[in-house]
């Protein structure tokens, strides 16, 4: 019993921190229709800059700093390698994430020397709490309620503001929005700002759980996301974050058991069935090919 | 007259494949007919580009075989390493010889498979001498046809559900299926055939394919000229696939599908057969990915992989086969070998540079990939082949 619920809550505790990734994918899914695959990278990145801003500043002006880095980061890399191919076909720009996803790994690689580094022990999250007679860190329990409640002000944010409202109307149809005056440059600017600061404070929260980042520490959580986003229907930011939940428990339920190696094979096989019982997830809207 | 034409050409590039490959044999064996001493660094066996011209081979097959899937059929698959694989695996579990099997089981006590196809051929030719050498040729040509076969039949039954799938959703499937297929060939309860997490080793690699005489000296030097034989067989398999009626069905189906089917192209046997097909070459490449490194293990085979095949196919310029051929040969000879001297410290003057340790190359080179994607999105080629330019080359002569 005691076995079943730590696995339960360290489930829903990835869960969650998968939500926040999961959460920059399927927004800029819904608006680019581009599987942003850099986005796992830059999660990463924020994890490493965690770790060299703490090891100079204090925690509490290195933690907002890694935020800005990364929002940063996430700016840059919409406006350098995505925008010049907004005429482009699909699947150029898809490539072009790739090939930023394969830049970030290897620059991380030559400025790490390759060596997988340790993040800084966070004072207060770190610390052990008793809950149902098993010990385990305050993140698990706080990580849960703390995506709750981003998800809660980024749907104010989607559903109540100016800005929200030019981003549903970019993701309804682009060249209208267009049309009617909407900057849909800035618009996706801010997609990628809001994705990247959600996929800085998911890092704080995975790495002070999973502690050791190597350059590619970002590739398998980014990929479980995205399976996350496809799984609660792309482009539906609720669906993205009962998608994580479900997989961060499926993966920790299999972890559990005999079959560890297929933990990720299992999130996999989920998606693929997901993606031919139901190719538009949980959430999805029902779209209609023009021809 | 068009027939004419294309026979000539038919011809011509046949004729250019031997040339290719005989230049392979000399220039392997060019350091044995030269004296000694005089031999230059670079053509001498133990060089970076052998190793280069072997793993070009191998992988300008893996893009060929790519290109068909993603740039004549239109078919965003990310699934390449996991056919690799596939097609690794079960070359190398047919190939172990039995005397060796318990070495490289030990941890399970032995193989399940206790057959080699080389053994086998063994017993009818013999062992030793001309008898051994075509029982372990035939060995591994029959090992290399079944991996590929392997890979085609696991691509047939992913593809039924996969393939109805639209672009960037089949991407991400066939990607986890890569995925699974990795973690399927690690698990331990599978371990006497695939021997878990261990790498399996000790089967035919191309070095095996080195001629030696009696005393263990090698005689003639076959080890670059075996991969280059194979890929040039599959990737001119791959030429007369395209050129045919399926592959102008493929190409109609990149274009526009809906359109396609107006015109009485059966999509799902269409899509289905380019798959298999990029799949069963997939499998021969990987088969020759194991005998490179010399041995088959499962986290090799990562999306890293993939990704660098799919690299390899945009910088060749999509849809174009002598565009990935050459560009792999590039791709493979400025990571490996040209841009090296990135990796280590160098001194000029007494100035030590900056920047250069390890793991600058690798910088540099995806530096070098972002500029071609955004800049050059065309490629090397674009979507044209070696002969088209060298055709227009002499057609602006002429009119000179």
């Amino acid at each position: 019993m005691e076995f079943a619920i730590s696995v339960l809550i360290s489930g829903i505790s990835v869960g969650g921190q998968y939500a926040l990734i999961a959460i920059g994918y399927t927004m800029v899914y819904g608006i680019l229709r581009l599987i942003n695959f850099a986005h796992g990278d830059v999660f990463m990145v924020a994890g490493l800059l965690g770790i060299y801003l703490t090891a100079s500043m204090p925690l509490y002006l290195s933690m907002p700093l890694v935020l800005v880095f990364t929002v940063l980061l996430g700016f840059c890399i919409e406006r350098a390698a995505y925008k010049p191919l907004r005429s482009a076909p699909r699947m150029s720009v898809m490539i072009s994430a790739i090939g930023v996803s394969y830049l970030i790994q290897n620059t991380a690689t030559y400025i790490t020397g390759g060596q997988p580094m340790t993040y800084p022990v966070i004072p207060f999250l770190s610390d052990t709490v008793k809950i149902a007679g098993t010990s385990t860190k305050w993140v698990t329990i706080l990580t849960p309620f703390l995506v709750l409640l981003l998800v809660v002000a980024l749907t104010q944010l989607i559903n109540h503001t100016k800005t929200g409202m030019a981003m549903r109307a970019v993701a309804k149809d682009f060249e209208t929005a267009q049309l009617m005056g909407i900057r849909i440059n800035t618009i996706i600017s801010i997609t990628f700002i809001i994705g990247s600061a959600l996929a800085a404070v998911g890092s704080m929260l995975y790495f002070t759980n999973f502690q050791a980042i190597t350059p590619t520490a970002g590739a398998l959580p980014g990929l479980r996301a995205f399976v996350a986003a496809v799984v609660g229907g792309i482009g539906s930011i609720p669906g993205a974050v009962v998608g994580a939940f479900i997989i961060g428990i499926c993966e920790n339920v299999i972890k559990s058991t005999e079959f560890t190696v297929f933990s990720d094979a299992g999130t996999f096989a989920l998606l693929i069935l997901i993606l031919v019982l139901k190719p538009t997830g949980l959430f999805g809207e029902k779209v209609t090919d023009k021809v | 007259m068009v027939q004419q034409k294309n026979k000539k050409g038919a011809y011509m590039a046949l004729l250019a494949c031997v040339v290719m490959l005989c230049g392979i044999i000399l220039l392997e064996n060019i350091c044995v007919m030269l004296p000694q001493d005089s031999v230059p660094n670079v053509l001498k066996p133990t060089s970076q580009l052998f190793a280069v011209l072997k793993k070009g081979a191998v992988y300008s097959l893996a893009a060929v075989s790519m290109n068909l899937l993603n740039g004549f059929t239109g078919l965003f698959s990310l699934g390449q390493a996991g056919f690799m694989l596939l097609g690794a695996y079960t070359y190398a579990i047919l190939s172990v010889p039995v005397a060796d099997r318990a070495a490289v089981y030990y941890l399970y006590g032995g193989s399940a498979v206790n057959f080699s196809f080389q053994d086998m051929f063994g017993s009818i030719f013999g062992t030793e001498g001309v008898g051994g050498a075509v029982s372990m040729g035939l060995g591994v040509m029959i090992a290399m046809i079944l991996a590929g076969c392997v890979a085609a039949m696991f691509a047939y039954f992913i593809g039924l559900p996969v393939l109805r799938l639209k672009s960037d959703y089949l991407a991400i499937a066939t990607l986890g299926f890569a995925e699974i297929i990795k973690a399927v060939f690690q698990w331990q309860a599978l371990g006497p055939v695939t021997n878990g997490a261990n790498m399996i080793k000790s089967f035919p690699t191309f070095s095996s394919f080195n001629i030696t005489d009696a005393s263990g000296k090698v005689v003639l030097r076959l080890a670059t000229f075996f991969p280059f034989l194979i890929s040039t067989i599959c990737i001119a398999m791959i030429c007369l696939l395209i050129n045919s009626t399926y592959g102008r069905a493929f190409k109609a189906i990149r274009e526009d599908e809906t359109a396609a089917e107006a015109m009485g192209i059966n999509l799902a046997k269409h899509k289905m057969l380019s798959f298999c097909t990029s799949a069963f070459f997939a499998g021969v490449s990987g088969a020759m990915f194991a005998m490179f490194v010399t041995n088959a293990q499962a986290k090799v085979y990562t999306t890293t992989m993939t990704y660098e095949i799919l690299l390899i196919v945009v910088i060749g310029g999509i849809g174009s086969i002598s565009g990935s051929v050459l560009a792999t040969f590039l791709y493979v000879a400025c990571s490996e070998w040209w841009l090296r001297f990135l990796d280590s410290e160098t001194v000029i003057g007494g100035v030590k540079l900056p920047f250069l340790r390890a793991g600058f190359r690798m910088v540099v080179f995806s530096i070098i990939i972002m500029i071609i994607v955004l800049f050059f999105r065309k490629g090397i080629m674009g979507d044209k082949e070696l002969p088209d330019l060298l055709k227009r080359r002499t057609r602006k002569e002429a009119a000179k």
